[in-house]
């Protein structure tokens, strides 16, 4: 997750393939008395005496993973792909699984899609909505994923409008897995790992020399940060382009470049994915209004045709049909915005499998919750 | 009934003489040519001797918020780190905005008898930024000034009013320096680390447009401002100008912007997390220009102890503030006369001559006749942070497992030892009795 993370390369399916939360892991390096950075180890506020979880079982980021890690997930997302795209009966890798979907943030389509990967792969589903405000703020939330915890659930799939929320509950967490299904704006891994394998698709399996425009809202989006992550390891690269009031902080630093128009962005790229605009966007004065937006920043098919004859467009959805792209282009022959959300499910099955792995492999956890 | 008690050989802050230092009845005394039987020698062995440190900004968290610190254990905290005098802030609950609360304090604070805690109370009732409070009576009460700290005076009105309000008082108005619409949902300093980590930034443009405001109306009314925990370079800037302006405008900044930026939140880390933020690698070394060439006026620490639960958090939903009073000496020696920044003499100045002027609080000194608040540290002496071992009840340190140079051997409030290391040597037992 971070960059210090160890990750090893490359691995067997399911192991160490995941990030996993840093504190509490290593031993603290002595820190350089002379040198004013943080000491990497320091204890962290959050977890005292925490699980070392250096297993494997959480997934919380594409930042950190290495490019035969993503290559590994994106080569057994497709072979899940088929069998789910043959109608076969569902499976039983997930039996006695329990997986636990707490959605402390509205979704409807991130939450089926877990929903119906974690079901086909014949684990026990219990769904966990709320608000953030209801759950008067993340303790609660602990305590609750603790309460299935003790229930024997292996895993939970969390969404969370704080940012590195998953990866402060994977801290906490003595035998369950962590799956991030979004956390605020800072990523929101299996989506970043369905555009990849959307993209592979596309792009014939060559990352190396292609080039995504990423148009719209960055400083909100968590999808932008999981893609430029990704995209950035597997050799592609990244253009980003919107409002100056919705790009962040030297976000080339993160590896992309930054266009200062649609136009500059689109011209001969490979792809384009179009983020979803919030409307709660325009009370905060970022954007003076949607129709300004669209007018600027939406895709039409004229500029559409900028890019190169086999580019795509994609999207996270739900499209904002006349103001992220008409919808001559949302319908239209270069879309794989329903190839991103079939996509969304083998991807899932994918990392759902390996967590659980991840959770059952060193002697059950049912094993290791009766150790506590 | 207080004896004679000698600091024998130790080093003089300024001159850097090796000198004994006596003292009796709570005051700097002559060093008697041959002192009797009953007088408690602590062997300095070349240790500094200074005068006691002050922190013109800790929240002590009382009234009302004890589970994150009380006058007890701040104050002691305080003596820890080589301190007899910390001012506390007013956002307590309630919020420190009658006399009667300033008293309070201040008997609180004798009663716990660590070190002088010197009030400063809120500006506008509530600091709800509507209406002022008391100013004249709160200062007749023993407040050293006023602040509406966490809670910037939005409203350019109400801040000129209370700077003409303040101004008979000759109490400066201490700044938390933060447009609140440039804050917007920022937790943490804007640039790359933010970027990455998704966590709205907070522009150092959000303290030094503020601090160019109040500048102006500093010059507008004649009124003291003083900027609270400077980070920024523009607001170092602002600062340096108003200095040439010629203003009645100062200054401090903390430990943790000379030391750390904001890449040191890592990886969500709570405890890095503090407002005015952890800013850029650009800052961190205006705010070391600013300290060199005398745009600080002084050091503080911004001590601001939490729950863990409360540290415990998802980032943006823990609460901003670090403690710092037992680091803040061993910060400055290790980070800034250790690579050369600052004499050691300018950075104990810093600590504590500084900030008396800047609050126009009783001058002490090592001479015969000042009050005996002191301190003696050692140095090099090195040690590793430990923040179980901290008397403050808050934990929340970003310096945890480091490793610093510079340990206070012994404070001393008034004559009376408030805390003394376990490896200093008094040539007669230092009984529980002789340490009150």
């Amino acid at each position: 997750m971070t960059a210090d993370t160890p990750v090893a390369a490359p691995t067997p399916p399911g192991a160490g393939i995941f990030s996993s939360s840093s504190a509490g892991r290593a031993p603290a390096p002595e820190p350089e008395p002379a040198r004013p950075a943080a000491p990497a180890g320091a204890p962290s506020p959050g977890a005292p005496g925490a699980a070392p979880a250096a297993d494997g079982r959480h997934f919380l980021a594409l930042e950190g993973l290495s490019r035969e890690q993503l290559l590994a997930l994106i080569a057994a997302s497709a072979r899940d792909r088929s069998w789910l795209a043959l109608g076969e009966p569902d499976r039983s890798d997930l039996a006695g699984v329990t997986v636990v979907l707490a959605f402390i943030e509205d979704s409807t389509r991130t939450r089926t899609s877990f929903e119906i990967a974690a079901k086909r792969l014949g684990a026990n589903v219990v769904v966990f909505s709320s608000t953030a405000s209801s759950l008067n703020k993340g303790e609660s939330l602990l305590d609750t994923v603790r309460l299935f915890e003790a229930m024997g659930a292996a895993l939970v799939v969390v969404r969370h409008p704080a940012s590195g929320a998953p990866a402060w509950l994977a801290r906490q967490l003595t035998t369950m897995g962590v799956l991030n299904a979004g956390d605020g704006t800072h990523e929101h891994p299996t989506q970043g790992l369905l555009d990849l394998l959307t993209l592979h698709d596309a792009w014939e399996g060559r990352f190396e020399g292609r080039r995504l425009a990423i148009v719209g809202d960055i400083a909100h989006s968590r999808v932008a940060r999981s893609a430029i992550a990704g995209l950035t390891t597997l050799g592609a690269r990244v253009s980003v382009c919107g409002p100056a009031t919705l790009l962040p902080a030297d976000v080339e630093q993160l590896g992309c470049e930054v266009a200062p128009t649609l136009e500059e962005a689109l011209a001969g790229a490979d792809g384009v994915m179009a983020l979803r605009i919030q409307h709660e966007r325009m009370a905060k004065g970022l954007l003076p209004s949607l129709a300004e937006y669209a007018r600027v920043w939406g895709l039409t098919p004229e500029r559409v045709g900028l890019m190169a004859p086999h580019a795509v467009v994609l999207h996270p959805g739900p499209v904002n049909r006349g103001v992220e792209m008409t919808h001559e282009v949302a319908d239209g022959p270069r879309s794989r915005i329903l190839a991103q959300v079939a996509n969304g499910v083998a991807v899932r099955c994918v990392l759902l499998r390996r967590c659980a792995d991840a959770v059952r492999r060193p002697h059950g956890f049912t094993a290791a919750l009766a150790e506590r | 009934m207080s004896a004679l008690t000698l600091f024998r050989d130790a080093t003089h802050w300024r001159t850097g003489e090796r000198i004994t230092l006596a003292v009796e009845d709570g005051v700097v005394v002559p060093a008697p040519r041959s002192p009797g039987a009953h007088a408690r020698v602590i062997h300095a062995n070349g240790a500094v001797v200074a005068p006691g440190l002050v922190d013109l900004h800790v929240h002590l968290r009382e009234p009302g918020q004890a589970a994150k610190e009380t006058i007890e254990s701040g104050t002691r905290a305080a003596a820890a780190g080589g301190f007899t005098a910390v001012a506390c802030m007013p956002n307590t609950d309630p919020v420190v905005d009658t006399p009667t609360w300033v008293e309070w304090l201040r008997r609180r604070g004798e009663a716990a008898g660590h070190c002088r805690v010197l009030p400063i109370a809120a500006v506008t009732l509530g600091q709800r930024g509507e209406q002022l409070a008391p100013l004249e009576a709160l200062a007749r009460a023993g407040a050293v000034a006023f602040s509406d700290d966490g809670r910037p005076i939005v409203n350019a009105g109400m801040m000129r009013r209370a700077l003409e309000t303040a101004k008979p008082t000759g109490l400066p108005i201490v700044c938390h320096e933060e447009d609140p619409g440039l804050k917007a949902d920022g937790v943490m300093h804007e640039g790359f680390t933010a970027t990455r980590l998704g966590l709205g930034g907070i522009p150092g443009a959000a303290e030094s447009v503020m601090c160019r405001r109040d500048a102006d109306l500093a010059e507008l009314t004649g009124g003291r401002v003083h900027f609270a925990h400077v980070s920024a370079a523009r607001s170092f800037d602002a600062l340096r100008d108003a200095k040439r302006r010629g203003l009645a405008v100062t200054g401090e900044t903390c430990p943790h912007y000379w030391v750390l930026s904001d890449e040191a939140v890592g990886d969500y880390d709570t405890n890095a997390k503090m407002n005015p933020p952890l800013r850029s690698e650009a800052d961190r070394e205006a705010c070391l220009t600013a300290i060199a060439d005398g745009t600080v006026d002084c050091f503080a620490t911004d001590h601001a102890p939490h729950t863990r639960d409360e540290k415990s958090r998802p980032f943006a939903e823990a609460p901003f503030g670090i403690v710092g009073l037992e680091t803040a000496l061993a910060l400055t020696l290790t980070h800034l006369v250790g690579p050369g920044h600052l004499p050691l003499e300018r950075a104990v100045e810093l600590w504590t001559d500084a900030p008396r002027r800047v609050f126009g609080l009783p001058e002490v000194s090592l001479e015969p006749g000042s009050q005996a608040d002191l301190v003696l540290f050692d140095p090099e002496a090195a040690w590793t942070v430990d923040p179980e071992a901290f008397h403050s009840r808050g934990r929340n340190t970003p310096f945890a497992g480091w490793r610093l140079k510079g340990r206070v051997l012994v404070t001393m409030l008034g004559g009376r030892v408030t805390h003394a290391d376990e490896r200093v040597g008094f040539e007669r037992p230092l009984t529980a009795e002789a340490a009150r």
